[in-house]
């Protein structure tokens, strides 16, 4: 693989890595099997695109994009907490209307951003030889911020009651914590880092696609699920950072299984890897386990 | 001071599983008592107890503490108020949190929570020191997680916790009952020593008529979600476990059946 190829795998691992800490914050922090971000992958990158085609700020459009997230987020919890609808079903049900929503957002099935200004370009410049070192660069910078912020916050009075939540429910309403809204708040926080995601993901691609949100729940739930395997802990900055080094070493295994000429995979085989990476990492646990049992042979 | 007038409760009304479990339950306990509630299964403990937490909110009738009404209060608004362990020494606590995280949850209870830090060097000082006076090791555990304590441990961290912010009643749910005899044991001599020095007002739902005498100024039975007998004082003194099992057999119009309520 070139040292480019690398860098392409680290970009996208990047910015999936911003969907992982989302899909943690559903999946793992809240107990809330969400598949909004199917749908919130793509509003983000659909705002953005729009914003931006529109000569607004890249980073605006940005900030705009991570707000609709959050009001996505938000609408799925409140289908669940206040509606009663199964936390699985109200997910859905949002991704849906999102796929319509994304559209119309657009005006059409996709939006092509070439040569439009982007939170990268001014870095850039005119030299578009150095993109593919700036891009990157900038992209984990932004994931040390979010990681970090995420650290701080559920360190935080609110941040530990959020985890509450998600832990015993019933407990952290004996101990005086608004439990529903706490469940609002974690999803608008979860899917508006879904779709700040999306936001750059266009930037870097150069459009936005109504279909670009396929299969964005299965990536992100695979890199919690390979950080988990690779670093397994309780301790909530260890989870983060085994979190987004899970979403890079997805995108690398990718990149390798695609790029070995010799396994003889294509571009069209993504999901299938994708499937069995996901499917290895959640036996891999178990498989170690019985290893280590072994040798001795006494139990 | 706690108020509940003529508590009705019913589940699953107008379907062929009605259960009617409250019904006119009315009881009134003033500052600092401390109150044992003893009744056979189905007589409404767990109800009329979650139902002063606000877990469950009643049909009808009333409920008051220290004047102010609470009957259709949401049950994290009224932490301020009441503090309970639960009987399962799972449900009190957060496993997969840290001791000190938990007792964290627990300090702001009825507080503002804000993005301030939830730890920070004081608050540990103040729970290595509550841990302390337990005598059980673990003011030395701050960081270990919460399910690696056994139920007895847990218990005893659940009823610190209650007592780290003040209340105006503490509910402790057959909080005893899971645990082997010698650390149920424990777990009443701390609750009675947590009660005292907080001066706390206290509902204790117990399965035992012993510990139901032996502990606390007023014992309380509940039958068909109704208060049926009520005794305090020196007449409550004199009281042995038969009178109390003659008088729970008479309200029963049978003969007792629960070996739990015998022997405990």
């Amino acid at each position: 693989m070139t040292l480019i190829a690398f860098m392409g795998a680290m970009e996208i691992g990047l910015i999936f890595a911003l969907v992982a800490l989302g899909v943690l914050i559903s999946f793992r922090i809240l107990d809330f099997p969400d598949l909004t971000a199917d749908g919130s992958f793509p509003l983000g990158g659909a705002v953005a695109a729009t914003l931006i085609a529109g000569g607004h700020d890249p980073w605006l459009a940005c900030g705009v994009a991570a707000l609709a997230g959050a009001a996505s987020g938000w609408l799925t919890a409140w289908l669940n907490v206040r509606l009663g609808i199964l936390q699985l079903l109200a997910s859905i049900l949002v991704m849906i209307a999102l796929y319509s929503i994304n559209l119309r957002i657009m005006g059409a099935p996709n939006m092509p951003l070439i040569g439009s200004p982007t939170i990268f370009s001014p870095f850039i410049g005119e030299n578009f030889d150095i993109a593919w070192q700036v891009q990157p660069a900038m992209l984990a910078a932004l994931i040390v911020v979010a990681k970090l912020g995420l650290d701080v916050f559920f360190a935080s009075q609110a941040g530990l009651a959020m985890r509450a939540t998600g832990a015993n429910a019933r407990m952290a309403r004996a101990q005086g914590i608004a439990t529903e809204r706490m469940v609002l708040a974690g999803m608008a926080l979860s899917n508006a880092l879904i779709a700040l995601a999306g936001a750059l993901y266009v930037q870097t691609q150069g459009g936005a696609d109504v279909s670009m949100g396929v299969g964005t729940i299965v990536v992100g739930l695979a890199a919690v699920i390979i950080g988990e395997t690779l670093l397994p802990s309780r301790t909530l900055w260890v989870i983060t950072l085994a979190t987004v080094l899970g979403a890079l070493l997805y995108r690398l295994l990718i990149a390798l299984a695609l790029n070995a000429d010799f396994i003889g995979l294509q571009a069209q085989d993504l999901n299938l890897i994708t499937a069995l990476l996901v499917g290895f990492a959640l036996v891999l646990p178990k498989l170690k386990a019985k290893l280590a049992r072994k040798p001795g042979g006494t139990r | 001071m706690l108020r509940a007038d003529n508590l009705f409760k019913t589940f699953n009304p107008g379907t062929p599983i009605e259960n009617p479990v409250l019904r006119g339950l009315s009881l009134q306990i003033d500052s600092g008592q401390f109150v044992t509630v003893i009744g056979s299964n189905g007589a409404g403990k767990s109800t009329f107890l979650n139902a002063l937490a606000g877990d469950v909110i009643v049909d009808s009738g009333s409920l008051h503490i220290d004047g102010k009404d609470v009957t259709r209060t949401p049950g994290w608004q009224r932490a301020a108020l009441v503090a309970r362990v639960f009987q399962d020494p799972m449900a009190g606590t957060c496993e997969n949190l840290s001791i000190e995280e938990n007792m964290a949850l627990a300090y702001y209870r009825g507080r503002k929570r804000g993005f301030g830090p939830a730890l920070n060097r004081g608050l540990r000082e103040l729970f290595r020191d509550k841990l302390a006076t337990l005598k059980l090791g673990l003011e030395n555990r701050l960081p270990d997680r919460m399910g690696l304590l056994s139920g007895g441990q847990r218990q005893a961290v659940s009823l610190l916790m209650a007592s780290l912010q003040p209340s105006r009643i503490l509910l402790l749910d057959e909080h005893t009952a899971a645990l082997d005899p010698k650390t149920a044991a424990f777990v009443l001599e701390l609750t009675d020593r947590i009660v005292h020095e907080n001066q706390l007002t206290a509902l204790m739902v117990t399965h035992s008529m012993r510990q139901a005498l032996d502990h606390g100024h007023r014992t309380v039975m509940l039958h068909q979600g109704r208060v049926v007998l009520d005794v305090a004082g020196e007449e409550r003194g004199r009281m042995q476990v038969t009178d109390l099992l003659a008088m729970f057999e008479k309200t029963r119009g049978e003969a007792i059946d629960d070996d739990a309520l015998l022997l405990g």
